[in-house]
């Protein structure tokens, strides 16, 4: 794996792009790593199609312009997919994990994605509607980036945002145990 | 496992954090994108009694920097936060500061100015006062922008001169990045308690404030604080020194990146000269000499020392994020040009004008510039005045 990692998030205006790349960032920096988590720099509305981006390094990270080509990309809602070029400067080898109960080979289909960049899905609304209780997906499809990459030690990465959940949900500990759930399975039940 | 005091912050978030640990006792402020979140998590500081400052919510900038005077002419250790449109509305006010001699810091956000209206990133906002008495300070990343906000505070206070710390919208405000922070305890021992000179609730020693002051002596009180600014420039460095020696971070007038051995230099402010860097290792290794000066201290503008850093280059590319709107140069080029004829060195300088209200500044686009420096070293013509990534 090479040394400075890029991501992007597509998502929808309130639905946690943003969040889950401060989420991923913070959880990545626990381990140790040099991190940006930046949305994208447009007008946000609620619903309207939103990007946020990420890079990852042992080393201190200079760079400052926007990501053109992201080593992965995540979308947190697939019907984004018929207005939005989610592939966008996906390198050869890249990586694209999608947010749908529809199998990888459908994915590739549809989108008409090169034989060379791996598809994964995995069905993170249904995870978060039966952990969380609403459709939630960027804390599951934490857990699915960190599967699919090996960027990040799990279980350290687990343990850090169950001290952070702790922190900010002290009385609600049905919202800490349902997200690292949704986490866990997401992890686990990620295909390709 | 990463240290305790390494923590993720985005820039805003890490000029609001300074500001927490400096304590101040009066911050005035008036919320604006993309500056809006520095005052806005400070103020949940005030709410949540983390600091004891007074919090002074105005109806405007201007209004703003009215209640900062009267704050720091009373006595109090003052701060705010603005960008853009908000530091032009403070114009008038930003003058009665530096002129009171009053030790404000303001965290700016550097935004484009209207118009057309934007919110990004570009540095007109911060040019288009540097002639009103502020000690200007640019910052690179979330970490800088932390170190510059409390340094500031001492700078201000020792220099009596009112200080400006930036950051690049959205790009460095919005930006997520690891940095370092220091200790509660550790700050509070830095910055010390501000003990004012002359303050008006010094009731020992009763003093007036913003008298007029006619032909008589408005020249001399003008010429004290043009010597308080020409003087701050020492100040800087002794402050930048004792932050060295307590926290091992080191600070300067300007960063030198691999430029004592260069051949040829990019000069360049703020975010973009992040990217800079990562363009003239790619550079140095297809065995072209370039290195880049990044001006911390704009203003007073460090002339001497920056036109030595300068003085063994064959070609320079002077990069500005902002026009000057004069039919020549832009603000940071014209400060190098004349730094480098008061040393009689007379070099190819090259300007750029770039990322005018947020334009992406990208590898390549700085890739072209250092082509262009190269071309310069060959004896080839180079246009002087370039506007770079802009459609014609």
């Amino acid at each position: 794996m090479k040394d400075l990692m890029e991501f992007r998030w597509h998502g929808r205006g309130g639905q946690g792009a943003k969040t889950a790349a401060l989420l991923f960032a913070d959880a990545a920096l626990a381990s140790g790593k040099y991190i940006q988590a930046f949305p994208e720099y447009g007008p946000e509305r609620m619903g309207a199609p939103v990007a946020a981006f990420n890079r990852l390094s042992s080393k201190p990270i200079l760079l400052h312009s926007g990501v053109l080509n992201p080593d992965v990309v995540i979308v947190l809602d697939p019907t984004l997919m018929d207005s939005v070029d989610v592939t966008e400067g996906l390198p050869e080898t890249g990586i694209i994990i999608v947010n749908t109960a529809k199998p990888a080979s459908d994915v590739r289909k549809e989108l008409n994605i090169k034989p060379g960049i791996k598809v994964f899905t995995i069905d993170a609304s249904a995870i978060s509607k039966e952990t969380i209780g609403r459709d939630i997906p960027n804390t599951p499809m934490l857990g699915a980036l960190i599967k699919v990459t090996g960027i990040l030690d799990f279980k350290e990465m687990l343990a850090d945002t169950k001290k952070k959940l702790e922190k900010k949900f002290k009385s609600k500990p049905e919202v800490i145990e349902g997200n690292l759930k949704a986490i866990e399975r997401a992890y686990n039940e990620v295909k390709s | 496992m990463a240290k305790a005091n390494v923590i993720a912050r985005t820039g805003n978030e890490a000029m609001a954090e300074a500001m927490r640990q400096i304590n101040p006792d009066v911050v005035a402020a008036y919320p604006i994108t993309p500056a809006t979140e520095i005052v806005q998590i400070f103020a949940s500081f005030v709410a949540d009694g983390l600091v004891d400052t007074e919090f002074v919510p105005v109806e405007s900038e201007h209004s703003a920097m009215s209640a900062c005077i009267g704050a720091s002419a009373a006595g109090g250790r003052t701060m705010t936060g603005t960008s853009s449109q908000g530091l032009a509305l403070m114009a008038e006010m930003l003058y009665i500061a530096s002129g009171l001699r009053l030790p404000i810091v303001l965290a700016d956000v550097n935004r484009a100015l209207s118009s057309p209206i934007n919110i990004h990133c570009d540095h007109s906002d911060t040019m288009m006062v540097k002639e009103a008495g502020w000690i200007q300070i640019f910052s690179e990343n979330s970490q800088e922008a932390y170190d510059n906000m409390i340094q500031a505070i001492k700078i201000a206070e020792t220099a009596k001169l009112p200080v400006i710390v930036t950051t690049d919208g959205f790009i460095i405000s919005h930006g997520m990045e690891r940095i370092e922070i220091l200790d509660d305890a550790d700050v509070k021992k830095f910055v010390g308690v501000y003990k004012p000179e002359n303050y008006l609730l010094n009731l020992e020693r009763p003093i007036t404030v913003g008298a007029l002051d006619l032909q008589d002596y408005y020249f001399e009180h003008r010429r004290q604080a043009i010597e308080a600014i020409r003087n701050s420039k020492s100040v800087v460095l002794d402050v930048a020194k004792d932050y060295a020696a307590k926290f091992g971070k080191s600070y300067g007038l300007f960063e030198k990146y691999k430029l004592d051995d260069a051949e040829c230099a990019i000069v360049a402010m703020g975010s973009t000269a992040g990217t800079a860097k990562v363009t003239i290792d790619t550079l140095r290794e297809k065995g072209l000499k370039v290195g880049l000066l990044k001006p911390r201290l704009f203003r007073p503008f460090p002339k001497e020392e920056i036109a030595d850093a300068l003085q063994g280059m064959k070609a320079i590319a002077v990069m500005d994020r902002s026009d000057s709107m004069n039919g020549q140069e832009g603000p940071v080029c014209l400060e190098v040009k004349a730094a480098l004829f008061d040393k009689g060195l007379n070099k190819a300088v090259i300007n750029y004008i770039y990322g005018l209200g947020g334009r992406e500044i990208r590898l390549e686009d700085i890739e072209s510039v250092c082509n262009d420096l190269s071309s310069c070293l060959k004896g080839k013509a180079v246009n002087k005045i370039n506007y770079l990534g802009v459609r014609d």
